[in-house]
């Protein structure tokens, strides 16, 4: 059974959905399940996470998902250390996406920062999944501080410009020995299916799903190319080549 | 010489002086006027979000009137991809209307009879439990100049007993020091509005005759004191018929442009600020009224220039309008909002700063917001503080 294992945990979704951007919690609700999804992110940001009423933690079934919390909006390693402490304090969370994201427009991550927060946060026992640039080195720095996963980045968050760093990602996936899942600017099924068919573990989706005209049915879609795109990864596509190659005509002699 | 390109390091002052932006400047209006059909097209061409000043130019030129549908269309859908189906909601908390300054246009002119009133931070913390009960978790305080009672203690005292039901406390009030702003932000305050008024010199010399707020390259250079100070959000505008708004949108990018770089940490938010009827003010032709058309060209240009940048709206503007606002860029809406002290409390009973023309209750833009296909977001930030 290929499974998909962070930290220990087995899933058999490879595809991770983003909770924000939707009209209504209904209708994120209805794309998580389409998605089949197991794994969902929530911005620590926008919901009262210890507050069980609370509109979007209301609509997400807590046995059916786990509950990935973001530090979305943390400037510094500081801030997003104490947001995430606060959210334990008052939940049971440890799955921890970890984003710092200083510059407010293209929430492009901090790799300073980020290594600083992670140190911290593994020692105090946070299951850490940082949202990173395509940066192999700061992959492997990562790594070695104990995160669960690294998370780069395909292009700018919600941009969806699909996978522009994509010879970064390629290293990363060679050499990392967490789950690489590419995050932020798969705008669509078919930029998910690339990154699963290069050998990422997983993906996840946000805005391309949340803000599509049927949400729900983006969802499904998003499901089939990440499967897709694993089962041909798995298959051990065919090497592509510009011409066909019929015969040897500078070494059939030696068949001769 | 009057040129739209090339960085600097320079302030924003000797930035607005060198694209002879800080006046009525003939330059502009001619380049305005001359602008064509083929440079709007040209301008809708290159990639949204981004901008450059050439490129607002066309956008806010007559020539661009056409193109409305088409820009509202692109403005919808920039600002779908980058702020998702959601609008936020925030309301005003008045403080005080006793003021130092004697702006033309404003209900609280130091000149002007009227009823005035400030709240204790017992009375402005009653008023914000109304507020907290209609589902608000991002405040906006707002007092006139106030000095001497609605002073840093009094805020710091006040964000301190709000910061229980709040999740985002911002403010808009008169011009501090850098060394008062970084004390609101320690006391927890994570934004500051403050609009330039206009960005004309010789129009901001005759609408504030006097008092502190007089001098314009002060205020000019207040931005830079709040964002230094760690402020999260900048909220800038103009109001809306003091100059020309094509002339003002294209101080207030630079202005924007500016902060962006300068103190890139900071999201930049813009507000349009229609002048409205105000106490005592009723008689004052305003001599660049903006229309519906304008404003939606305004709201359009801006966005297709600054993706990212928050678009607030306040119950200054009618419902039906409101409606459709919040459907091609609008980011943020107040709902619910009283503009004088104490008005939460008690109907009617000091002077407002301005007559707002939408009166529905939050409940009701709430399920508007819902029925435009949004959802409506209370809170969108929370500081963390402890832990």
């Amino acid at each position: 059974m290929d499974e998909l294992v962070i930290a220990g945990r087995s899933f058999g979704s490879r595809l991770l959905v983003g909770t924000g951007k939707f009209a209504s919690p209904a209708v994120m609700a209805e794309a998580l399940e389409a998605s089949g999804a197991e794994i969902v992110t929530v911005a620590l940001r926008r919901v009262d996470i210890d507050n069980e009423n609370d509109d979007t933690l209301a609509a997400i079934d807590r046995d059916k998902y786990l509950l990935l919390v973001n530090t979305s909006g943390a400037r510094d390693a500081e801030e997003a250390v104490r947001l995430a402490r606060l959210a334990r304090a008052a939940t049971d969370i440890e799955w921890l996406k970890l984003e710092v994201t200083p510059d407010p427009y293209y929430l492009l991550p901090d790799p300073v920062e980020t290594l600083k927060a992670t140190e911290i946060l593994v020692k105090d026992g946070f299951i850490v999944l940082p949202y990173i640039n395509a940066d192999p080195i700061l992959s492997k720095r990562l790594e070695d501080a104990g995160t669960a996963t690294v998370m780069p980045l395909a292009s700018p968050i919600g941009s969806n410009q699909g996978i522009k760093t994509r010879s970064a990602i390629e290293i990363i996936i060679e050499q990392s020995q967490v789950p690489v899942v590419v995050d932020a600017g798969l705008g669509l099924p078919s930029h998910a299916a690339e990154a699963m068919e290069m050998g990422a573990d997983a993906v996840l989706v946000n805005t391309a799903i949340a803000t599509a005209a049927a949400p729900v049915a983006m969802a499904g879609a998003f499901k089939s190319a990440v499967e897709a795109g694993r089962t041909a990864y798995l298959s051990g596509p065919a090497a592509a080549g510009r011409q066909a190659s019929a015969s040897s005509p500078l070494t059939g002699f030696l068949r001769d | 010489m009057i040129s739209a390109r090339g960085h600097n390091d320079s302030d924003i002052k000797t930035i607005l002086a060198k694209r002879g932006l800080d006046g009525n400047s003939a330059f502009w209006t001619e380049r305005i006027e001359q602008t064509g059909a083929g440079d709007v097209e040209r301008a809708l061409a290159q990639p949204a979000g981004r901008y450059n000043l050439d490129r607002l130019v066309a956008l806010v030129s007559p020539a661009a009137e056409p193109y409305l549908e088409q820009m509202a269309q692109a403005s919808r859908r920039l600002t779908l991809q980058r702020f998702g189906r959601t609008i936020r909601l925030y309301a005003p908390l008045y403080l005080s209307n006793i003021c130092s300054n004697s702006c033309l246009y404003c209900g609280f002119n130091k000149n002007s009879r009227s009823q005035r009133v400030r709240l204790s931070v017992e009375q402005a913390v009653a008023e914000a439990d109304i507020i907290a009960a209609d589902g608000f978790r991002d405040i906006l305080l707002v007092s006139s100049e106030d000095r001497q009672y609605v002073n840093l203690d009094y805020l710091a005292e006040l964000v301190g007993a709000l910061r229980e039901k709040f999740s985002s406390v911002s403010v808009e009030i008169y011009q501090m020091t850098q060394a008062e702003y970084a004390g609101l932000f320690a006391a927890g305050v994570d934004g500051v509005t403050l609009y330039q008024e206009t960005y004309d010199r010789a129009t901001y010399r005759r609408y504030h005759p006097a008092g502190p707020k007089a001098d314009y390259d002060r205020r000019l250079a207040t931005p830079d004191l709040f964002a230094s100070a760690g402020m999260r959000q900048l909220g800038l505008g103009a109001l809306l018929g003091l100059a020309d708004w094509r002339l003002e949108t294209l101080a207030l990018a630079e202005h924007s442009d500016y902060l962006m770089r300068r103190y890139w940490k900071s999201q930049v938010s813009f507000s349009f600020p229609r002048l409205r009827p105000a106490h005592n003010v009723d008689g004052l032709q305003f001599e660049h009224p903006v229309g519906d058309a304008e404003l939606v060209q305004m709201i359009t240009a801006l966005r297709l220039c600054f993706a990212d940048a928050g678009l607030v709206l306040s119950t200054r503007e009618g419902a039906e309008l409101r409606d459709h606002l919040v459907k091609i860029g609008i980011t943020k809406v107040s709902a619910g909002s009283k503009t004088s002290p104490g008005g939460y409390s008690h109907e009617a009973n000091a002077t407002e700063q301005f007559q707002i023309d939408d009166d529905r209750t939050p409940r009701q833009v709430e399920e508007m917001i819902k029925a435009a296909g949004a959802e409506p977001v209370w809170k969108d930030w929370e500081r963390p503080t402890a832990g």
